[in-house]
């Protein structure tokens, strides 16, 4: 069967791609627009090291197909920074020791960016409960859950 | 921060502080490129044929229909590696014998565990690759299997080696079995030390296998060309070890072959043995392109090494005022398919954090059908800590002690025999019970179904062969190379060392690991060793570029030796030279280093000497639904000796991370496996880590007691966190329940029955 030909938006950016019908967004960010800063843990749903927003929800970008994204908007981790300013859950995840390997990183980050522009002011559990679909086996959760109410205070100064 | 000052003494500037790391920012972008993340032009994609059966022979493999596939371009099995001697040669913190790693990484005679790799192929793309291990043909004959370790330990068991003929035991069995070996350590009588007792508690414990649970999978890129020079990019906590690994497995010089590691995405031990790696070489070797080899999920639980499950059982005794004057355990650890479970450190750690005159321990290395195990952080010491810490907390009971005073009172403090052999030298385990002893945590009020437990952990650390070197560059910056892995902050906290010797601000340091061509040989990240021992090699480069700075400016200035020192980042000219030349900084003297000498540098190669072994209290609080036997983590606080914290933050993390594994290992995660031997939940939804919403916030107290054989008096800290959660969590079980559950994990199913059994039979 021919390969799907899909147009998209990524970070902003338009593309346009080819692929099979078995193959995951992920697979097609990773493998065919080269964009590795999202990572494949599980491939089940499981870890959000792959975490993206599809038109600014936070999906498992290994749960959605990439023939589905057609005409949609797609942000990654590689757009969350703008020009030579990172975003300032980034920045803060720096101060705060919040990442030891960091494969899980820019699935936490992604993950955290779409938790703060719904909830500007979460509690520590809604940041934990919010961060449950995203595994970090180094940390142990606390550095990244300071990180994040530390950035929420940040961003609601705007 | 990087704006703090420096003023270039050893320790007294960046060292201590929390600096942003100088890989963070790639890893807060996506940019940091992680094991699959590399690619070649033309590669191939290779991919495993795994076996269904947890034990069989393997009759045949025709591989004819796969090499047909068009797209398939090298298809490996058994036949494309040579054969090994039986030898034990040191892999990682273990022992390993490359005639059962060759056999690990495939199958020969037998496969031996349910997803034992069984052939390989390279193709042009995935699909083709996954179409083309549909048409390997593979005859078994399906034999018997055993998973359990006590099981396995029966003489009518299913062997799984007729060539395994148990070592440590006399006279030397004439039939071969599933144990491999049987070790025994002992200090003082044991027998006149439980004569002395006036209680003893003697109870028998069960822990699961659990997996390390690194998130990136297992990856390795290879690219072999005709002269057999061999480039490898995998992921790896040690590019040293996977060098020499491969070449012994394939016929290769070490000097043919390159190995970088790239970002590694968490390793706890796991990604210290071979798994894809002499897979995508051979492969390679065969197709003549690259060929790119990532595990799946499944497959990494199935394959990769998880820690050994075990069965143990220990009898101490005590005096009335709480002396402990006896301790003796049997401990019998899971090797999975090949023989080099932990046992031996779990051993030698039961007894290490108290100061015993009596002690015997004998440990059990057995097989079953199982993945080999590798190293999980503090390698088998979790395990046989947790039954001795459940042991303590019931003495504690019995003879009406506070814990914590019961611990102090036999706490291992410098001086200490260890039962396994050395003196101690000082060691931070009174002072951590001490800390726990002041926090707020401990003397809080605790409510029905709550409890609160306490645990001490050991564990040795250790340094070892280590290379890492320091170049000036013409404008004054200091590259710095290290070559072990950066799991967690290496990178910051040499960058921190460096620039504290060299009186240079960090930012002007720029860190880098590596490949196995451009430093000399490195063990591997493990042990607790990176830093410790990578910071001495920094600091003897860094004395290397001191001394030569001020041999160049006493020539310059016409000056003796005396005349000159090195402070604060510069050269000075001492006493009434100092009125007639300025000081040069490091600055200066790269700018004319060509006319000084030429390019300045140092090079640390050293055999890290001196671990200090570091020990931690762990203090918990939970409760217990009764309803549905979820266990919930309330509240939680380690106290940890560092030594020195080089990064605080960074050895916070290492303290609460290793507790959140540890009370991963204690209340959800676990292989199990059916009656057919097949590993039953091989994925992230049901082999349970935890994740945020499961924990509190980890209050984590930073002990320092120097280490003296560390020049800013540094210990590892990276492995100790691991191991009190289990018997912390298990004691805070108690107080919450009566229960004293001695088998891992306390799972809600688990909790649920002993809570009935108990109504049961409080109703009779």
């Amino acid at each position: 069967m021919a390969k799907h030909h899909i147009e998209a938006t990524v970070n902003g950016d338009a593309v346009e791609f080819l692929c099979e019908t078995e193959d995951t967004l992920l697979d097609v960010l990773r493998d065919t627009l080269n964009m590795t800063g999202s990572k494949e843990g599980c491939a089940s749903g499981d870890c959000g090291a792959c975490s993206v927003t599809l038109d600014g929800r936070l999906v498992c970008s290994c749960l959605v197909l990439g023939c589905e994204v057609g005409g949609r908007s797609i942000e990654t981790i590689e757009g969350m920074a703008k020009g030579e300013t990172l975003h300032p859950i980034q920045q803060r995840f720096l101060e705060h020791a919040a990442l030891q390997c960091g494969i899980c990183t820019p699935g936490f980050l992604v993950a955290s960016k779409a938790l703060l522009e719904k909830n500007p002011n979460p509690t520590e559990t809604e940041i934990r409960y919010w961060l449950a679909g995203n595994l970090c086996r180094c940390t142990g959760y606390d550095k990244i859950v300071s990180a994040v109410k530390d950035a929420a205070v940040t961003m609601r100064k705007g | 921060m990087a704006e703090n000052g420096t003023n270039g003494t050893n320790g007294q500037g960046y060292v201590g502080t929390r600096t942003i790391r100088p890989d963070g920012i790639d890893k807060v972008t996506g940019r940091a490129r992680f094991g699959a993340d590399y690619n070649l032009p033309g590669q191939l994609i290779g991919r495993v044929l795994r076996s269904p059966h947890p034990h069989a022979r393997i009759v045949k493999i025709d591989t004819s229909k796969a090499e047909a596939l068009p797209g398939v371009k090298a298809v490996i099995t058994r036949d494309d590696f040579g054969d090994q001697p039986s030898e034990f040669i040191p892999a990682g913190e273990m022992m390993m014998n490359y005639k059962d790693v060759v056999r690990n990484v495939m199958a020969r005679e037998k496969a031996l565990y349910e997803g034992h790799a069984v052939a390989a192929v390279a193709a042009t793309s995935a699909a083709i690759a996954r179409r083309a291990l549909k048409l390997i043909d593979v005859t078994y004959e399906v034999l018997p299997h055993v998973i359990d370790v006590v099981e396995a330990m029966r003489p009518d068991a299913p062997l799984l080696h007729d060539d395994l003929f148990t070592v440590g035991v006399e006279p030397k069995p004439d039939k071969p079995s599933n144990i491999a070996k049987r070790i025994e350590i002992t200090l003082g009588d044991i027998e006149a030390g439980f004569a002395k007792a006036d209680v003893i508690v003697e109870r028998e414990f069960k822990t699961a296998p659990v997996h390390q649970g690194y998130i990136e999978p297992h990856a390795a890129l290879a690219t072999v060309s005709e002269d057999g020079s061999t480039e490898l990019w995998c992921t790896t906590q040690g590019h040293y070890i996977v060098r020499a690994h491969c070449a012994r497995l394939l016929g290769l010089d070490i000097g043919k072959v390159r190995v970088t590691a790239t970002e590694i995405g968490g390793g706890f031990g796991g990604k210290t043995v071979v798994y894809l790696e002499p897979l995508a070489i051979a492969l390679s070797r065969k197709a003549k392109r690259p060929v790119k080899m990532v595990m799946s999920r499944e497959e990494v639980f199935k394959s990769s090494g998880p820690t050994s499950g075990a069965t143990v059982r220990v009898k101490m005794g005590a005096t009335k005022d709480g002396r402990f004057v006896a301790g003796f355990a049997e401990l019998k650890y899971q090797a999975g398919a090949f023989q080099g479970s932990p046992v031996q450190p779990g051993v030698m750690c039961a007894y290490a954090p108290y100061d015993m005159e009596n002690v015997k321990v004998i440990g059990y290395d057995v097989v079953s059908n199982r993945p080999k195990v590798a190293a999980y952080r503090a390698p088998g010491a979790p395990i046989s800590e947790f039954a001795v810490e459940s042991v303590v907390d019931e003495i504690a009971k019995k003879l009406g002690l506070d814990p914590i005073e019961l611990r102090l009172m036999n706490a291992a403090h410098e001086g200490t025999k260890a039962a396994y052999g050395p003196k101690f030298g000082p060691i931070g385990l009174e002072e951590t019970l001490n800390a726990v002893k002041k926090t707020e945590h401990w003397n809080t009020p605790l409510r029905k179904w709550q409890g609160r437990g306490l645990a001490s952990g050991f564990w040795f650390n250790i340094g070892g062969e280590t290379s890492a070197s320091l170049t000036v560059n013409e404008d004054g910056t200091v590259s710095l190379m290290a070559g072990t892995p950066d799991i967690g902050g290496l990178r910051a906290s040499l960058a921190m060392v460096a620039a504290d010797e060299l009186g240079i601000p960090y930012d002007k340091v720029r860190p880098i690991i590596g490949d196995t061509g451009s430093l000399g040989f490195n063990f591997l990240t493990g042990g607790s060793r990176s830093a410790f021992s990578g910071s001495m090699a920094i600091v003897e480069a860094a004395k290397q570029i001191k001394t030569e700075l001020c041999a160049r400016a006493a020539k310059l200035w016409d000056a003796k030796p005396d005349q000159v020192e090195f402070s604060g980042g510069s050269v000075r000219p001492l006493g009434a030279l100092a009125e007639k030349v300025k000081p040069m900084s490091i600055a200066d003297f790269a700018k004319m280093a060509g006319k000084t000498g030429g390019p300045i540098g140092g090079y640390g190669r050293i055999n890290a000497q001196g671990a200090g072994p570091s020990l931690g209290t762990h203090l918990v609080d939970l409760e217990v639904d009764p309803e549905t036997g979820r266990v919930t983590i309330l509240r939680y606080t380690v106290a940890q000796d560092a030594g020195r914290a080089i990064h605080p933050a960074y050895v916070e993390g290492q303290f609460q991370g290793g507790a959140v594994q540890g009370i991963g290992w204690a209340l959800n995660e676990e292989y199990i496996y059916g009656s057919d031997g097949k590993l039953q939940n091989a994925g992230f939804l049901d082999y349970r880590m935890p994740v945020a919403s499961d924990v509190p916030m980890i209050d984590a107290i930073l002990v320092e007691v120097a280490n003296p054989k560390h020049p800013y008096g540094v210990r590892g800290v990276g492995e100790t966190p691991i191991i009190p959660p289990l018997g912390a969590i298990a004691n805070a079980m108690e107080q919450a329940t009566g229960i004293r559950f001695t088998e891992l994990p306390m799972s809600p199913p688990k909790v649920l029955k002993a809570l009935k059994e108990r109504e049961a039979t409080s109703k009779v």
